[in-house]
């Protein structure tokens, strides 16, 4: 172990809470799952509950139906939203980017863009740390196209909305969304490596990388430490999202209850391929509004909107956004941005579109 | 002693600067906290994550936001 590595092992224990004995941690968190299980099969009982006995609403009315709905899908995506965000923060503490950079150097582009693509959903980064990790990933000689398939998957198969598309819409199409996701990271960064862009990098880029030496990994962390970053997880996302969840549910609910079916047909039904598009336009500027925009759509979607302009929507919402861009504007020169952007929006127009032809 | 806070200026960065500040004053340190923002730089430490928190030119700690408490320990070892 070199100097480097026994400081960030010391760090890591100072971080750490105090040491408790195993069992005791595995019976806590056996606890939990059980109470966390208890409060979810409580949530239908319980808004049926609240809905008929006490506020006297008859749930085949307007306002009764709409009620029930919000009683029932805001705890219910909560609960979710913990477990996921609880668990996907676990998982990420066995992947950091120094370890994802390590499998991903020396691979070559195909096998390359689908492994980058899987570790973009399990590597924890938020969107400020794009750049150093769009550097560490160049300095190791891994293919730019390759890189791009990291940066497109991780932001675009977002764990909040896999949550929300499991709770509001069922597995089939979180399913959906993830193996589309995935696609689009795979095949628009195979097609962006085909197209030879690195003279679009800023030359800094490559200047700077020739004299550095790649970083070392951080020693494993003991298992109590990766349930508090699952906690901590659960602090920052859900403590964040939460006020949009339930407004969005609210505003999902008032569509269930007030606005007639096949309303949205027109609009955003299947007829209308121009729906695909003007979903991809609608959503690049709506990023940060993610967790509040699935249950709308979902609502939408009931009223008779095509679910592959609804997949489109989300994708762009989630997967391409203005402060992303402004931010790799940094190390990328416009026109590859503008191309990224482009061959991205491509792919989810082809998968709307393909959605609904399909289904 | 030089706290460096290594971020390009998002929300979690600002918040590790904060959390640097109020922990030397905590442990009654006298450190300077500065905040690096230039990318070069950044690369110069060999970070992939931000924020990044050095000490005194090691990197002590990369992509979280470590509590108050948490870097008052490691400023008092």
């Amino acid at each position: 172990m070199s100097a480097h590595a026994r400081e960030l092992a010391a760090s890591a224990r100072a971080v750490a809470p105090p040491p408790r004995g195993r069992a005791r941690l595995y019976g806590a968190l056996g606890g939990a799952l059980v109470l966390w299980y208890a409060l979810y099969r409580l949530i239908e009982p319980g808004a049926e509950l609240v809905t008929r006995r006490l506020l006297r609403l008859d749930p085949t009315t307007h306002l009764g139906s709409a009620v029930a709905f919000f009683l029932f899908e805001v705890p219910k995506v909560l609960l979710l939203l913990v477990l996921v965000v609880f668990a996907v923060g676990v998982v990420r503490s066995y992947f950091t980017p120094e370890r994802t950079r390590a499998i991903l150097s020396g691979r070559r582009e195909s096998a390359g863009n689908v492994l980058a693509a899987l570790l973009g959903v399990v590597t924890p980064f938020c969107s400020c740390s794009a750049v150093p990790l769009f550097l560490g990933f160049v300095e190791v000689g891994i293919p730019l196209g390759v890189t791009l398939s990291f940066l497109v998957s991780a932001p675009m198969v977002n764990e909040v909305a896999l949550v929300l598309l499991f709770g509001l819409f069922g597995w089939k199409v979180a399913a959906l969304y993830l193996a589309t996701g995935l696609l689009v990271a795979v095949v628009s960064g195979f097609i962006l490596g085909r197209l030879g862009l690195e003279r679009w990098v800023e030359p800094w880029v490559y200047e700077s990388m020739a004299a550095a030496a790649p970083a070392e990994d951080a020693p494993p962390l003991p298992f109590a430490e990766r349930l508090d970053q699952g906690l901590t997880a659960v602090r920052e996302v859900v403590g964040k999202v939460w006020p949009y969840v339930v407004a969005g549910i609210a505003v999902g609910a008032g569509v269930h209850g007030y606005v007639p079916t096949g309303l949205m047909a027109g609009v955003l039904g299947k007829g209308a391929w121009w729906s695909v598009p003007l979903a991809v336009v609608l959503g690049v500027p709506m990023y940060s509004n993610a967790a509040g925009i699935i249950p709308v759509v979902q609502a939408l979607l009931e009223k008779g909107a095509a679910l592959g302009t609804v997949l489109a929507f989300m994708m762009a919402v989630i997967g391409l956004s203005a402060p992303e861009a402004i931010i790799l504007r940094k190390v990328l020169r416009p026109p590859l941005i503008a191309t990224f952007f482009g061959v991205v929006a491509g792919g989810i127009l082809l998968v709307g579109w393909l959605f609904n032809a399909v289904l | 002693m030089l706290i460096q806070v290594l971020g390009t200026g998002c929300a979690k960065c600002k918040a590790l600067t904060a959390n640097a500040e109020a922990a030397a004053r905590a442990a009654g340190v006298d450190a300077r906290v500065e905040k690096v923002e230039d990318l070069r730089e950044i690369m110069k430490f060999k970070v992939m994550s931000t924020p990044a928190l050095v000490l005194d030119g090691q990197v002590r700690s990369t992509g979280k936001v470590l509590t108050v408490e948490a870097i008052r320990q490691l400023l008092t070892p």
